[in-house]
């Protein structure tokens, strides 16, 4: 029978593979499917990390290799992955996946296996509440509301906002609701607060009422096709004014549908390829150089470069391969990446600034760094 | 009572439950190979269950997934929302998580039957269309119910589900399905796959027997969905969509369109071929330094159906079955 078949394989591989001197650390990401760009970009990073740790001598003296696998970006097959890189493959930690979704699968296997683990960018708070082996090396949803409330009311000196955003999902919607809390507790009046249908492609109901309103400032939660659309409407209706939105404006889609109706616009986002701190700055270098690409590298890949180095950093610190010890070290980091100062509160999630990307001569451009 | 013997089956299911068992004890197969084995068996029922209404009734259904996702949203709340239990509750905690699956299974069967009466007056292509819709309409309506997360999906849900439960599951949706085929009421719905006019005009009440054959369908579909749910530990809209029902149509091709057998073997084969080609691909690029990475897996996975396809047309058993689950003397029963 098929099974016994590819058992007998598969027992073989274990035993010739066992016994080499290595820290292994499993990487795993979306490469193929709806979210492969996601996956390719994140697992980039995790590459370039692992190799300028292998250049400067790897960890705890031994070379850290890298075991990737692809979860397709479905919760099943992220369930298998977790499972094969823990059981078959024994590595010391994880880092990974992209989407919450399949993190969410994957952490309960992690934190019952005691291996720890780093999501780069799953946002879903629940993510790492699952337990205390589970960590992310991104902000969550609630902080970027708050993080543009406090741009706009700061720096932009609005004092009136509206808000419109996607009543279908719960990205956007919790985007707003915080915005809206932090912009309040500001000083601030929020004077709109529109939500639109999901698949939606006419907001000049909504936009209609807000520019009535007459707000200081936009914050618009949706993602880019969505965001360019609101913004070109908005500028039809008379709208002058300055948008402010979450990283689900990124993309550089954004400028090809919005054109000239998203200058003025201004999103927070993990971080800014055109930022001249020296982190940054050597980071897109090495990633160019690496991948042979002219492409600035997107904050996936500036993700998943941070976490792997979150968690090598750890593995350092805590003197030895265990899961306790790794865990231990991981919720006392303190460390310089690429996307900022990263530690790590009570609940692991990560306390660190965000970046606000301004739209200016179809470019996206950085304008500043906010902290919490 | 000659329906329900099944002693073969019985002896070579209790065998490869004993040999599983007793390899994971050892800890011969570790716990990603066990993971493997069970999401096959999960695989078996999905696959035995849409060759009813596929390849025995002759209709063609491209929204099984749809039923797995009540199944497992049911059965999901039932554990996760309603009743809170986890597997340390012990036997209350099981009773809980095996009625679950149970009402997710009805709840799965009555979803068919809603869709059977309006829908399976339809025929061929059209039928495709419909099913294929209320794939979507389920997952629509699960991304729009924040009770059950919406679009972040059912968290939280225990682990129930384990070697034990998953066999037992797959080894009565065998049971069962064979010996439905097996009776006169069987013989109905392969003479709807044969000649639907002519069955009409033979007295068989083809409507009827073709909601009869979603409902089953559906139920075990509902089942599997559920025990998928409490493999998984979360149920999302996404993993019931259309390319779900995919993977199990084409499990049912591989197999052999009519043969419960194939569809358990292709079940397997597409399961473990599917993880082997990781292994396969992960040695090849280290013994060779090529670029070649996870992504090659799927492209390959895809090149060796169309091969399957193209020389076994078929599929890997055809219409026969392994002997163990005919029920009497194959030779005198004839062809099916």
């Amino acid at each position: 029978m098929r099974p016994y078949a590819f058992v007998a394989a598969l027992l073989v591989f274990v035993a010739l593979s066992a016994g080499a001197q290595e820290i292994k650390i499993g990487g795993i990401g979306p490469v193929t499917g709806e979210a492969a760009t996601f996956g390719v970009s994140t697992k980039n990073g995790m590459t370039l990390a692992v190799e300028e740790w292998n250049a400067k001598g790897g960890v705890l003296g031994k070379k850290i290799k890298l075991v990737f696998a692809d979860d397709k970006g479905d919760p099943a097959e992220g369930a298998t992955v977790y499972t094969k890189l823990i059981q078959q493959d024994k590595v010391v930690a994880l880092v990974g996946t992209v989407m919450s979704k399949v993190t969410l699968a994957g952490a309960p296997i992690a934190q019952a296996a005691k291996v720890p683990m780093i999501s780069p960018t799953s946002t879903n708070e629940k993510v790492t509440q699952v337990g205390d082996y589970i960590f992310r090396a991104c902000f969550i949803d609630p902080f970027q509301g708050t993080v543009g409330a406090k741009f706009a009311y700061n720096d932009l000196k609005a004092r009136t906002a509206a808000c419109i955003f996607d009543v279908g999902n719960d990205y956007t919607k919790g985007l707003s609701e915080n915005f809206q809390k932090a912009f309040l507790a500001l000083g601030g009046k929020v004077v709109a607060y529109e939500a639109h249908p999901t698949g939606t492609t006419d907001f000049k109901a909504q936009l209609t009422k807000i520019i009535q309103a007459k707000p200081d400032v936009i914050y618009c939660s949706d993602y880019y096709n969505d965001d360019a659309l609101i913004a070109t409407q908005a500028r039809e209706l008379g709208y002058t004014g300055p948008f402010v939105g979450g990283d689900g404006w990124d993309s550089a889609d954004l400028v090809k549908i919005g054109g000239a109706a998203v200058e003025n616009c201004f999103f927070t986002n993990h971080y800014a390829p055109d930022a001249t701190t020296p982190a940054v700055l050597t980071f897109v270098k090495n990633y160019k150089a690496r991948f042979k690409t002219s492409d600035a590298p997107d904050a996936l890949a500036a993700l998943g470069y941070d976490a792997m180095y979150i968690m090598l950093d750890a593995i350092k610190r805590a003197g030895k391969a265990d899961g306790v010890k790794i865990k231990e070290a991981l919720a006392k980091t303190d460390l310089a990446v690429v996307s900022g100062q990263v530690k790590f509160d009570a609940n692991r999630n990560p306390i660190k600034a965000a970046a606000i990307i301004e739209i200016k001569g179809g470019k996206q451009v950085y304008r500043t760094t906010v902290n919490p | 009572m000659k329906h329900f013997r099944t002693p073969k089956l019985s002896l070579y299911a209790l065998a490869f439950y004993a040999l599983i068992m007793a390899l994971s004890l050892t800890g011969l197969i570790n716990g990603y190979i066990q993971h493997i084995i069970n999401q096959s068996l999960i695989y078996v029922i999905l696959a035995v269950s849409l060759n009813l209404i596929n390849g025995i009734t002759g209709q063609f259904s491209l929204g099984h997934m749809g039923f797995a996702a009540v199944g497992a949203y049911v059965s999901g709340a039932i554990t996760t929302l309603v009743f809170k239990v986890s597997p340390e509750a012990g036997f209350a905690g099981y009773a809980v998580f095996v009625g679950g699956i149970v009402a997710g299974g009805l709840a799965a069967a009555l979803v068919g039957v809603l869709i059977g009466f309006p829908s399976l007056r339809l025929k061929g292509d059209y039928l495709a269309i419909v099913t294929l819709g209320f794939g979507e309409i389920i997952k629509t309506v699960l991304n729009n119910i924040p009770a059950v997360g919406g679009p972040r999906g059912l968290l939280g849900i225990p682990k129930f589900s384990n070697f034990s439960f998953i066999f037992a599951a797959a080894f009565l949706t065998l049971v069962v399905i064979r010996n439905l085929v097996e009776s006169s009421h069987g013989r109905a719905l392969v003479s709807i796959r044969e000649n639907e006019l002519a069955a009409e005009l033979a007295g068989v009440d083809t409507t009827r027997y073709k909601v009869l054959a979603f409902a089953v369908g559906a139920f075990f579909a509902g089942i599997a969905g559920g025990l998928f749910g409490h493999l998984l530990q979360i149920a999302h809209p996404t993993q019931y969509g259309f390319m779900g029902s995919v993977l199990v149509l084409i499990m049912v091709y591989t197999g052999g369109v009519g043969s419960l057998t194939g569809s358990v073997i292709a079940a397997f084969a597409l399961t473990f071929m599917s993880e082997g080609l990781r292994i396969v691909i992960d040695s090849l690029a280290e013994a060779t330094s090529l670029p070649i990475g996870g992504e090659w897996r799927m492209v390959i996975y895809a090149l060796l159906l169309v091969f399957i396809m193209l020389f076994r047309t078929e599929g890997l058993m055809g219409t026969k079955e392994a002997r163990f689950l005919v029920i009497g003397d194959p030779a005198k029963e004839g062809t099916r």
